[in-house]
């Protein structure tokens, strides 16, 4: 093997969730900064320990629902009061409780595309290629393994002594990740 | 630890016995002092109380059935909290005796003068009468004890290690809370035509049954808040109780929060539209005048303020934050009773009557020192459960 190929990262392999969140707090605790958690299922622990913290989908929701809300009322209010002003039953043009069920709909429309359009766009997704497929077992992460990677773009990433820190967490496997 | 969670004798639970069985005392004596110059209130005020402590009741055996089915850890801490309220049921169908001696006072149709004068009430007749109106009632609660007692039962043998301790046998939880649900859901929207929206006997809505149902498990989810993050602080609950636990009930205390809302905007929608003489009135009565207030406060207080504030993760994970909004959602939960029942009644100046606080507060005090009382003779976790030592083995910290 050829000492001085790069890598994209090293993947340390766990066999259980408790495992894994109690690896990514010490990796965090150690001061990497660059990694990421895999596993079958959502662990809230895990990516709290690596410190992922983006608010940035909240802030696209809010402003989704904010510009559906504001669509939704402004549509109604555009047919009922401008475009097609009609009298029913007497009632006032702006006759706002009417308007609250197409208002609360287009407002959770527009929310949960702001949600879908920004997870995938703060994702990169599509992604039709990802170096973390080449170890072999990554395809376990959607069944019964836990994964933890960490990137060799991480300033304090060092092939040797990170592979010495993995091995220190108690990882069933460790391989390197060909980028 | 079994010991632990078997030591009930937190000087948190009773100092709030205590303190319910004072309030109790007084709303009661206040009441029955009122009721020698305000007879009529005084019955209208007790079944504003009996409302409120049935519906934490009911929406206890009703979300008791839930995680039953279910499964997951709220349900898992919750479960005590909303079995020894399913078990004042007898205490709670005693306050509804009192409602049978005011029935005249309280139901137009149950006025044999009244109803002779007025053909949809003689229509509505062969339903809306006294004697019919008793026989559901003793059926409703019939069926309810049944359900609350036969839960109760087996949890209790399930603590000594008798019955339900292995997966297998725990199946008779399930068993009994699927068709359960079904029939409590159907009991109440029965109780709620015959105990609130027959106060009008001109006045329905189809969406009725369904909006109590969301008062009750939204008082019971409150109550479960509010006792828990109590408990938290002590142990032997401290040390099982996390952050994740009150988030979990958080969440479902914003979607009853949303749910309730959403009907009662549906009903609100749904009759505004109509316009129509025999169902608009009684939002008339509500909306314009001296409930006008009322109606906003219950707008912003049943609904905005909790909504806004429970959208907040961090909020939703400290206890003693959850807690206040619990409790105040459990006040908009009295307030909303009061909004259905008493403007049904004449009353000039001041829309709510101090008897409709202190009768209320007195038989909530009783109704709290009772559950209180049943909450302190058990185990506060289902430690026997088969589901539990699983749920709480891969804990992370």
């Amino acid at each position: 093997m050829d000492a001085q190929r790069s890598v994209y990262g090293l993947m340390a392999e766990f066999d259980s969730a408790n495992a894994l969140v109690e690896a990514a707090r010490r990796t965090h605790a150690e001061g990497y900064r660059s990694t990421d958690v895999f596993s079958p299922f959502p662990i809230e622990a895990a990516w709290e320990a690596i410190g992922a913290n983006d608010k940035r989908p909240q802030l696209f929701i809010l402003i989704g629902g904010i510009m559906g809300m504001l669509a939704g009322f402004g549509l109604c209010y555009w047919v009922s009061v401008i475009a097609y002003p009609l009298n029913i039953g007497g009632r006032p043009l702006n006759s706002w409780p009417s308007f609250i069920p197409v208002t609360f709909e287009v407002t959770i429309l527009l929310a949960s595309l702001a949600a879908v359009i920004g997870m995938l766009a703060l994702n990169g997704l599509p992604m039709p290629y990802h170096p973390v497929f080449n170890v072999p077992r990554f395809s376990r992460a959607s069944q019964d393994s836990f994964f933890l990677l960490i990137e060799a773009v991480d300033p304090k990433f060092d092939r040797q002594r990170t592979r010495q820190f993995m091995q220190g967490l108690g990882a069933t496997e460790i391989n390197e990740v060909e980028p | 630890m079994e010991r632990d969670i078997l030591n009930t004798d937190a000087p948190e639970l009773r100092q709030l016995q205590q303190r319910a069985l004072i309030v109790g005392f007084w709303g009661l004596l206040a009441g029955v002092v009122g009721a020698v110059w305000f007879p009529d209130q005084f019955f209208r005020s007790w079944l504003v109380g009996f409302l409120f402590c049935l519906g934490l009741t009911l929406g206890s055996l009703g979300l008791l059935m839930l995680q039953h089915l279910s499964g997951g850890q709220w349900g898992l801490v919750s479960r005590r909290v909303w079995e020894a309220s399913a078990r004042t049921l007898p205490i709670v169908a005693l306050f509804f005796v009192p409602i049978l001696f005011g029935m005249p006072k309280l139901f137009l149709w149950a006025r044999p003068e009244a109803v002779q004068g007025d053909a949809v009430l003689q229509a509505k007749a062969p339903y809306l009468n006294v004697q019919f109106f008793t026989l559901r009632a003793v059926v409703y609660f019939a069926l309810w004890m049944a359900a609350a007692w036969l839960l109760n039962k087996w949890s209790a043998g399930q603590d000594r290690g008798e019955i339900a301790v292995t997966p297998a046998d725990s199946v008779r939880f399930r068993a009994l809370s699927a068709p359960g649900l079904i029939v409590l859901i159907m009991t109440i929207t029965f109780a709620s035509v015959d105990w609130i929206m027959s106060l009008d006997p001109h006045w329905y809505s189809t969406i009725f049954g369904l909006l109590t149902l969301v008062g009750c498990g939204l008082s019971a989810l409150a109550l479960a808040i509010t006792v828990l993050s109590r408990m938290a602080r002590t142990q032997p609950l401290a040390s099982t109780l996390v952050p994740r636990h009150f988030h979990d009930l958080g969440k479902l205390m914003l979607a009853f929060v949303m749910l309730w809302a959403y009907l009662s905007f549906s009903q609100f929608l749904i009759i505004w539209s109509g316009n129509l003489p025999e169902e608009i009135p009684w939002y008339i009565e509500r909306i314009q005048g001296a409930w006008a207030p009322v109606s906003l406060l219950l707008v912003a207080g049943h609904f905005a303020l909790p909504f806004a504030l429970l959208l907040s993760r961090d909020l939703k994970r400290r206890p003693s934050l959850l807690a206040t909004i619990a409790a105040a959602v459990l006040v908009m939960r009295i307030v909303d009773i009061i909004w259905l029942v008493e403007p049904n009644f004449e009353r000039h100046g001041f829309p709510i009557h101090w008897m409709d606080l202190a009768v209320p507060l007195g038989l909530a005090g009783v109704w709290v020192f009772v559950f209180v009382r049943q909450l302190r003779g058990r185990a506060l976790l289902p430690f026997n459960d088969p589901y539990f030592k699983e749920a709480f083995a891969h804990e992370t910290h």
